[in-house]
């Protein structure tokens, strides 16, 4: 005897999420692409029509890409497909999930569509990813039915300082949460506007409900190590691949680095040779924070 | 107790390793040929089969992984790891490496995609009461070789199958609460160094 199955429940959604642990998610913007990132060892790709730094450079708005361009990527690969919806845009986010992709990115690198909400990710079977840039807005995504949180960092800057503030704020809290005494968790919730289940929680387990990645701004086999050390569980890179000189070659050195994180030995063999990276650009030099994005 | 490698090149190796240290087991992380040294049993995760295979390569692991493997260690594969094991794989690419320990073929996300993946109870044989089992674009097992012992089913396809010393799954049994599943592993793991 057998029950019957249940699709995109919380645990099913949240499972993929553990699957692409230890890996690298990389942009594409074609199926050559996703091929070029595939053979490279990346454990997902994000489909999408511009990477950050393009988008960045074009301005304008930013939407989902085209289903075309989406399902082309899909055929040309087997590994899981992500895709990226506007925060707040749940059609969107339908539309994604009828394309069959495999993970959602509600995502600040594209124009928001709405200031206030983001997507009632519980409404889908689809899991969805969410950005943070501390440890509130993590565990408000999280409540909203998130089923991966990523460092926010800052999309399209090739720039890692970013990345490291953010990661360093979600964990530095949670291991101040780890410290603090039940009195003390109700007013941790206040001050992040946080549930305080989901604090509670922390405070039992010492690590969030979900799997945290890291996301923006890493464009070298060192920064994928870096947000690995620090307590990354998977690494996301956007420019960083497709805009350096060799991305074939940096795309397989960045999978090796994010699997072996703490071998400095292998680290400096596998940086070696790569080409120029992606130029990167300083925080002071960008007019809009990517960030800042999301509520 | 026994000493148990988990492949952690990519993956869900963590949740492995945490169920493995709580039944016991001395448990390791495998991601360099040395980390093979005196193993008694192996884990190879759920993840993505391509890019472990990619890193088998990168890092030098392949070829003492397939030894330690011909040699008679006992080894679990998971999603992935029971592609990995597999002796045929269906629908993966030309390049794909197979250890091929376990006379079975397998079918890469033959479950469908992410949307398709779903959670369900399954009776598995010796075990008293319902194994909660969650399928991530999972795998199916579509022949199996006379061999091969099949301890759970999944609308009339195997999902959990065991040989002389290698089990494997379809589903994640590293992701719930339930050791039972990982415990018949270490039995095996047992047995096989009784023959070996």
């Amino acid at each position: 005897m057998s029950s019957s199955p249940v699709t995109g429940s919380f645990p099913v959604k949240r499972g993929l999420a553990e699957m692409l642990k230890g890996g690298v998610i990389m942009d594409v913007v074609t199926p050559e692409q996703a091929k070029i990132a595939e053979d490279a060892g990346a454990c997902a790709v994000m489909a999408l029509e511009r990477v950050p730094a393009d988008i960045r450079k074009d301005g304008g708005v930013a939407r989902m890409s085209d289903p075309e361009m989406i399902e082309g990527i899909k055929k040309a690969v087997s590994i899981p497909v992500m895709a990226k919806a506007r925060i707040g845009h749940f059609v969107e986010a339908q539309i994604l999930q009828s394309l069959g992709v495999d993970f959602v990115d509600e995502s600040e690198v594209l124009t928001p569509a709405d200031e206030a909400h983001h997507i009632d990710k519980y409404k889908f079977a689809v899991p969805f990813v969410c950005g943070a840039t501390n440890l509130g807005e993590a565990l408000r995504r999280i409540a909203e039915g998130a089923a991966m949180i990523r460092s926010k960092g800052e999309a399209g800057t090739g720039n890692v300082v970013e990345a490291v503030r953010h990661l360093r704020s979600i964990l530095g809290d949670i291991r101040r949460i780890g410290t603090a005494d039940s009195a003390e968790l109700f007013d941790w919730a206040k001050k992040l506007q946080a549930p305080l289940p989901l604090v509670q929680e922390i405070a039992q387990t010492g690590k969030l409900p979900v799997p945290l990645f890291c996301a923006g701004g890493l464009a070298t086999p060192a920064d994928a190590a870096l947000a690995m050390q620090l307590g990354a569980e998977a690494v996301f890179v956007g420019s960083g691949i497709f805009k350096s000189e060799t991305p074939a070659l940096r795309a397989k050195a960045i999978v090796e680095a994010t699997t072996h994180f703490d071998n400095p030995d292998i680290l400096a063999k596998v940086s070696r040779g790569l080409g120029a990276p992606m130029t990167g650009i300083g925080m002071d030099e960008i007019n809009q924070r990517y960030a800042e994005r999301g509520w | 107790m026994a000493r148990i490698g988990v492949l952690a090149l990519q993956g869900a190796f963590a949740a492995h390793v945490e169920k493995l240290v709580a039944l016991g087991a001395d448990v390791v992380e495998v991601r360099r040929a040395e980390h093979l040294i005196g193993l008694e049993g192996l884990v190879l995760p759920g993840g993505e089969s391509t890019t472990m295979s990619n890193l088998l390569v990168s890092s030098g692991l392949e070829h003492p992984l397939r030894a330690a493997i011909d040699s008679g260690l006992a080894v679990f594969g998971t999603c992935a790891g029971m592609i990995l094991l597999s002796a045929h794989i269906l629908d993966g690419r030309d390049d794909q490496i197979s250890f091929a320990a376990i006379d079975a073929t397998v079918r890469r996300n033959a479950y469908g995609r992410q949307v398709d993946s779903f959670e369900c109870d399954l009776d598995v044989a010796s075990l008293d009461g319902p194994f909660h089992a969650i399928f991530i674009r999972a795998p199916a097992i579509e022949r199996l070789g006379s061999g091969v012992e099949v301890l759970a089913s999944w609308n009339g396809r195997p999902v959990l199958i065991r040989s002389a010393r290698v089990m494997a799954a379809s589903f994640h049994p590293e992701l719930t609460s339930d050791s039972r599943v990982h415990r018949l592993f270490l039995d095996l793991v047992e047995s096989q160094l009784a023959v070996r």
